[in-house]
C-alpha cells in the first residue's frame, strides 16, 4: 500500500515537472520575450541587458529550474496583452469558472443520480425509456449547440433568463460571487445546465447499470423476503452499493467540468478562467496560456491521485492486490 | 470485380444490409459526403467570389422572394448576401477534409508508434506509452486547444490565416492518437508470439517488414473501428475550436465557423444562418457516430 502511495505520487511530480517543461519552452520559445518587453526604438545594448536580467543568457537547465521556483511562489510571468501580472488577472476570474463548475457539478449528480434510480427501477416504463433515448441524443449532441439550443428557447423565445455574463456580483473579500444577487442567481442557470449535462448522463447511465446489477444480487433477494419497504431496499440497500464507481467518476469529471467550462463560457460570454485562455489563445498571449496549462494541469494530476488514492479507502479488497496495479 | 462479389456475399454486408440503422447512417454519410465533393458544380453560387455576391440579397428567408432584387433563396442568405445553401456545401468540405486528414493523420502516427511499442517492447515500448498515459489524462480538446496556440505563436502573423487549416489537422490529430496507438500496440502484443511471426522471423525478415507486411495487417479491423470513430469526434472538435474562434478563418467558413457567424444573428430573429449549418452538422456528426458504433458491434466476435 504504501509502496504504491509514494510510487503514485512520484509519478505525479513527474507527470507535473513534463508539463513544467512544456510550458516554460513555450514561454522559451514561441515568440522572442524580449521583442515583447522592448518597444520598436531598442539598442543591441538593451536587448544584451534585457536578456541578462531575464536570465536568458542562462544555461537552459538554470533556466528551467528558476521557472519551476518562480511558478512555485505564485510568479507565472506578465501577461503580453494586459500588461498586468497573470497571476492577478487568473485570481480575479477563477470565482466566476469554480461557482459555473461547482453549480454543474451539483446539478450533475443530483439529477444523474436522481434519474438513475428512476430508469433502474422502472426500468420498462415508458418515462425511463423516453429519458435514456433522448440521453443518447443529448451526449452526441456537441456542448455548444446545447448551450446555443438553450439560448434560443430560454432567451430568445421565451425570454426567462440571461444569455450571456454573470448578471450582477457581490464581492467578498476578493471573491466576487453571483449567487447573493436574483440576476446572478438567473445567470448561472443555462451556462451551468449546458456544462453539466454530459456528465449528468454519463452519471445517470453508471448508476442505472449498478443499480439493475444490484438488483438482481442475492442480498437484495433476502431483503425483500425479510419484509423490507421497497423503498428502503431502493435506497438504503442497492444505492448505497452504487455508490463507489459513481464517486470515483465524478470526481474524474470534476477536472473535464473545468476544461469544457472553455466552451460553456465562450458561448455564454462567462468571464472566468476559460474564456481567458481562448483569447490569449487568439492573441497568442504565452503568459497567459502556460499559467494556464500550469493550473489546470496540477488540478488534474491532482484529482486523479486523490480518487486513485480514495479506491483503496473506499474498497479495501483493492489493499490486497496493490502490488500488483499501477503499472 | 471478385472482390467486389466476395464483399457482397460476405457476413459484414449481410449484417449491414439487415440493420435499418446502419443503412440510413450510411445513406446520410454517403449523400453528405457527395454534395461535399461536388460542391461547386451543385451550389447555386460561389459564397467566396465577391462577385457573384448582390449585398441586396442580404438577409433573404428562406424559400421567400427577397424584397429588392426577387431573387429566391431555398435556406435563405446571410448578411452579406451569400446563399447558405452554397456556403454549407462549401463549409462541409472544409469540416469532411479536416476531419478526414485528422483522423488520416492520428490512424498512422498512432499505429506507428503502437507497432513499434508493441513489437519491440522494453524501454521503448515504456516512453511511448508513459506519454500517451500522460497525455490521455487531458481531454483531447484542450491538448488540441493548446497545439493550436502554440503553433499559431510560432507561424508569423500574415501566414495565419492560410496555414489555420493544416494547423487544426495537426492540433486535432495529434490530441487523437493515443487511441490507436493503444489498440495496435495490444493487438501486436498477441500477434507477435504467433506462429507466422516466429516462421517469418525464422526466415529472416527483417523486424521492419514482419511490422509492416505480417503484423499491422493483422491489427486493421479494430483500427478500422476506432478511425469511424474518431471521425465523428474529429469532426466535433473541429466544429468546436472554429466555434471558439480558434480553428478555420472566415475566408475558408468550415461549419463550426459558420454556425459562430451564425449565433450573433439569433437575437435579430434571422435564425437560418444558424439552423441549417447547426443541423448539417448534427446530421453529419450523428450518421458517422452510428456507423461507427455499428461497425464496433458488427466486428466485435464475441457479440457474434
Amino acid at each position: 500500500m504504501l509502496a504504491y502511495v509514494i510510487r503514485r505520487v512520484f509519478q505525479s511530480i513527474f507527470v507535473l515537472l513534463m508539463v513544467g517543461l512544456v510550458a516554460f519552452s513555450m514561454f522559451r520559445f514561441v515568440g522572442d520575450p524580449v521583442e515583447n518587453l522592448l518597444g520598436q526604438e531598442r539598442t543591441q545594448a538593451d536587448i544584451e541587458r534585457v536578456r541578462d536580467q531575464l536570465g536568458l543568457n542562462d544555461p537552459f537547465p538554470v533556466q528551467y529550474v528558476k521557472f519551476l521556483g518562480n511558478a512555485l511562489q505564485g510568479n507565472l510571468g506578465v501577461s503580453y496583452r494586459q500588461g498586468r501580472p497573470v497571476s492577478e488577472i487568473i485570481a480575479e476570474r477563477a470565482p466566476a469558472t469554480l461557482e459555473l463548475a461547482g453549480v454543474s457539478a451539483l446539478f450533475a449528480v443530483v439529477f444523474g443520480i436522481g434519474l438513475g434510480v428512476f430508469t433502474a427501477i422502472r426500468r420498462d416504463g415508458f418515462m425511463a425509456n423516453f429519458i435514456m433515448t433522448t440521453s443518447l441524443i443529448g451526449v452526441s449532441l456537441p456542448t455548444f449547440l446545447i448551450g446555443i439550443l438553450l439560448i434560443y428557447i430560454f432567451a430568445v423565445e421565451l425570454g426567462w433568463l440571461p444569455s450571456f455574463g454573470r448578471g450582477e456580483t457581490v464581492k467578498i473579500g476578493g471573491w466576487s460571487t453571483g449567487f447573493l444577487t436574483e440576476s446572478g442567481l438567473k445567470a448561472i442557470i443555462l451556462p451551468a445546465i449546458t456544462l453539466g449535462l454530459y456528465q449528468m448522463t454519463l452519471i445517470m447511465r453508471l448508476v442505472r447499470s449498478e443499480m439493475l446489477e444490484v438488483l438482481r444480487a442475492d442480498y437484495i433477494k433476502f431483503a425483500r423476503a425479510r419484509g423490507l419497504s421497497t423503498r428502503a431496499i431502493n435506497f438504503g440497500h442497492a444505492l448505497k452499493n452504487t455508490l463507489v464507481p459513481v464517486i470515483t467518476v465524478t470526481g474524474l469529471q470534476i477536472g473535464s467540468i473545468i476544461a469544457f467550462a472553455i466552451i460553456t463560457e465562450t458561448v455564454f460570454q462567462w468571464p472566468g478562467v476559460g474564456l481567458l485562455f481562448i483569447n490569449a489563445i487568439q492573441f497568442v498571449d504565452i503568459p497567459v496560456m502556460a499559467a494556464y496549462l500550469m493550473l489546470i494541469s496540477v488540478m488534474f494530476v491532482l484529482i486523479n491521485l486523490i480518487v486513485d488514492l480514495l479506491y483503496f479507502v473506499i474498497d479495501p479488497r483493492l489493499s490486497a492486490g496493490a502490488s500488483t496495479r499501477g503499472h | 470485380m471478385e472482390a467486389v462479389s466476395n464483399f457482397l456475399a460476405s457476413d459484414l454486408f449481410y449484417r449491414f444490409r439487415k440493420s435499418p440503422v446502419a443503412v440510413l447512417a450510411f445513406i446520410v454519410t454517403a449523400l453528405l459526403v457527395l454534395s461535399a465533393l461536388f460542391a461547386p458544380w451543385i451550389a447555386p453560387q460561389n459564397p467566396f467570389d465577391p462577385g457573384s455576391l448582390n449585398l441586396m440579397n442580404g438577409f433573404s428567408e428562406p424559400g421567400k422572394p427577397n424584397q429588392f432584387t426577387g431573387e429566391t433563396f431555398m435556406l435563405g442568405t446571410d448578411d452579406q448576401g451569400r446563399d447558405v445553401f452554397s456556403t454549407i456545401l462549401y463549409g462541409l468540405r472544409i469540416s469532411l477534409f479536416v476531419g478526414f486528414s485528422a483522423v488520416m493523420f492520428a490512424m498512422v502516427l498512432g499505429s506507428v508508434l503502437g507497432l513499434i511499442a508493441g513489437y519491440t517492447g522494453g524501454r521503448t515500448d515504456t516512453i511511448i506509452m508513459r506519454i500517451a498515459d500522460i497525455q490521455l489524462t487531458f481531454p483531447a480538446i484542450l491538448v488540441a486547444l493548446l497545439i493550436f496556440g502554440i503553433a499559431k505563436g510560432i507561424t508569423p502573423p500574415s501566414y495565419r490565416d492560410e496555414v489555420a487549416i493544416w494547423v487544426l489537422i495537426l492540433a486535432i490529430g495529434l490530441s487523437d492518437w493515443v487511441q490507436f496507438a493503444r489498440v495496435v500496440r495490444g493487438a501486436t502484443l498477441v500477434e507477435r508470439n504467433k506462429e507466422y511471426v516466429q516462421a517469418a522471423k525464422l526466415i529472416g525478415r527483417k523486424p521492419m517488414a514482419i511490422m509492416l507486411k505480417h503484423i499491422l495487417p493483422n491489427t486493421l479491423g479494430p483500427v478500422l473501428v476506432i478511425a469511424t470513430i474518431s471521425l465523428a469526434l474529429a469532426i466535433i472538435a473541429e466544429a468546436t475550436l472554429s466555434f471558439l474562434g480558434v480553428g478555420a478563418p472566415p475566408t475558408q467558413p468550415s461549419l463550426g465557423t459558420l454556425i459562430r457567424i451564425g449565433q450573433g444573428f439569433l437575437f435579430s430573429g434571422e435564425y437560418w444562418i444558424l439552423l441549417y449549418p447547426a443541423g448539417t452538422l448534427l446530421a453529419l456528426a450523428l450518421s458517422v457516430n452510428l456507423l461507427g458504433d455499428w461497425l464496433r458491434d458488427a466486428l466485435n466476435p464475441k457479440l457474434k
